[in-house]
């Protein structure tokens, strides 16, 4: 039964010592360990939070650079399909405009020859009545040799012209 | 808890049961009888508290650390003496001498004039008092390695030693104080924590068997009652007006209360069962542990008499229990610290008790 008994020296000295020792560690030891560990529990928080947003704000980052990159890439395909587009019609238009300057000079050229056709027809038709005169000359001188011949054709004149005034 | 009391009892019992009916086959019953009465002192002896530290004996050398005694006697007024000066007078000292059976055995008693043995004030440093002030410069020590560790570089994560503190102390911290108080227990915190690694450390240092160690500190009444009381007063002082209603005048037919204060009757009760429970809980786990290894280590002195064969089989078989009842030990030292520091916590969070919501309600609807 004495073990059920608590013994007034011993509860003395176990105020004393315990005492003691909640004295000290609730003074001294256990706030400091516990506000350490929660200050280091809320920097570890915070960085996690500032890595976790730090990663977000990179994929947004990525994300906006890649749209970027597409539009830069659209932009770069468009100016390629303008370009395209814009040769096509200069070299269109060069053809066009080529065209028409062929067109003229052809139309140029045709009236040149044209004009030169005439101008050298004109030449060859009075060439052609001086050889003739020159030809109807000698063939008179050569008719009119004889004397015979001379009346012959005085007279025939003669008769034309007298037919021609009555 | 309770139930594991019993069994540790059944146990020992058994145990020592087969030890002396194996032994009353071979042998004269009377001197069995007498080997068994000397187990029970043994065992008594060892879990009882002690005047002086016995460290060994040998033959006839015993080294034992002698320890102060002080009393107190209207008569003889204030004595403080050395516990071994009972060895050089005799037995006894300026009148005062151990009683060795009797009403106040093993304690120390003074004759008065009619020869009747009485007990003066008895302040000594007993073997508990002083393994509980090891224990207590061990815990301070530890603790303020931790804290000033946590001084000098707080935010730097914890190796070795500092590290596996930390896990204890966080464990306690964030899984038995925060989740059964609930606000505010930082407050209470240092407490709790001092109060678990307070018993945590007297129940590992009771589990070495030599000299620092070994001591039934917290497996004594004396020590569980102080470290219940205080439970009981920070409970009672942390009682908001609530609790306090609840105790005195709780929400039940009015018959319960009036004229016959049943309901207020029963909560008084338990508002010291409860720091009582924890009294015992305590005292009796850790006093049963000692017991029962004490009891398998007598296993083998106790077959001796038995012939070789049967005492080294029973030695085998004791070393064996022993070495497992220590690794249960083990376990109980830091379920017992856990379990005295949980139901604290959770008397503390029931007397910090916010006042009920209904109630509002039924105010109101008066109102109404």
């Amino acid at each position: 039964m004495s073990l059920l008994t608590p013994e007034p020296g011993l509860v003395f000295w176990m105020l004393i010592a315990f005492g003691i020792v909640v004295f000290i560690l609730v003074k001294f030891g256990f706030p400091i360990v516990i506000k350490s560990v929660n200050t280091r529990n809320a920097y570890i928080d915070d960085s996690l939070l500032a890595a976790k947003k730090a990663h977000d704000e990179l994929a947004t980052v990525k994300k906006s650079s890649e749209a970027l990159l597409a539009q830069t890439r659209h932009e770069q395909g468009k100016l390629i399909e303008e370009s395209a587009k814009t040769r096509d019609q200069m070299i269109e238009l060069a053809k066009v405009k080529a065209k028409e300057e062929a067109d003229k000079i052809i139309t140029n050229a045709k009236m040149q020859i044209q004009t030169e056709k005439e101008n050298a027809l004109r030449e060859i038709r009075s060439e052609i009545a001086l050889l003739s005169v020159d030809i109807a000359e000698k063939v008179l001188r050569q008719e009119l040799d004889k004397n015979e011949k001379q009346m012959n054709m005085i007279d025939r004149l003669l008769d034309e012209i007298e037919i021609s005034k009555s | 808890m309770k139930s594991k009391f019993n069994i540790y009892y059944l146990l020992i019992i058994g145990l020592l049961f087969i030890a002396s009916s194996l032994k009353a086959a071979e042998q004269p019953t009377t001197e069995s009888a007498s080997e068994e009465g000397d187990v029970k002192e043994l065992i008594l002896g060892h879990i009882a508290d002690s005047y002086e530290w016995h460290i060994f004996s040998s033959g006839d050398i015993h080294l034992t650390i002698p320890l102060p005694v002080i009393l107190y006697s209207k008569s003889k007024g204030w004595e403080v003496f050395m516990s071994n000066r009972f060895h050089q007078n005799d037995g006894s000292y300026n009148g005062y001498y151990i009683a060795d059976n009797g009403k106040y055995k093993d304690k120390i008693v003074v004759k008065d004039n009619n020869g009747n043995e009485s007990r003066p004030l008895d302040l000594s440093f007993t073997k508990n008092a002083a393994s509980l002030f090891i224990a207590s410069i061990l815990l301070i020590i530890i603790v303020m390695i931790v804290a000033r560790s946590y001084k000098q570089d707080p935010m730097n994560p914890k190796k070795g030693f500092v590290g596996m503190m930390e896990i204890l102390i966080v464990s306690i911290n964030n899984d038995i104080i925060k989740p059964t108080i609930g606000e505010g227990s930082d407050k209470y915190a240092p407490y709790l924590l001092t109060l678990f690694f307070f018993i945590f450390t007297n129940n590992l240092l009771g589990l070495i068997p030599i000299f620092p160690g070994g001591a039934n500190v917290t497996g004594n009444i004396a020590i569980t009652l102080v470290l219940a009381l205080v439970t009981f007063f920070v409970v009672t002082f942390s009682g908001t007006k609530e609790y306090f209603k609840d105790i005195f005048w709780p929400d039940v037919p009015t018959w319960l209360k009036v004229p016959i204060p049943l309901m207020p009757a029963i909560e008084l009760v338990s508002v010291f069962t409860k720091p009582f429970t924890l009294m015992i809980r305590l005292f009796a786990n850790i006093m049963a542990g000692h017991s029962i290894v004490l009891g398998l280590t007598c296993v083998i002195f106790v077959t001796v008499s038995l012939g070789t064969a049967i005492n080294a089989t029973m030695t085998g078989v004791a070393v064996v229990f022993v070495v497992f009842m220590d690794f249960v030990e083990l376990l109980v030292a830091y379920i017992q610290a856990y379990v005295f520091t949980i139901l604290t916590a959770l008397y503390i969070g029931m007397a910090r008790i916010k006042p009920h919501h209904t109630k509002h309600i039924e105010e109101s609807v008066v109102e109404d």
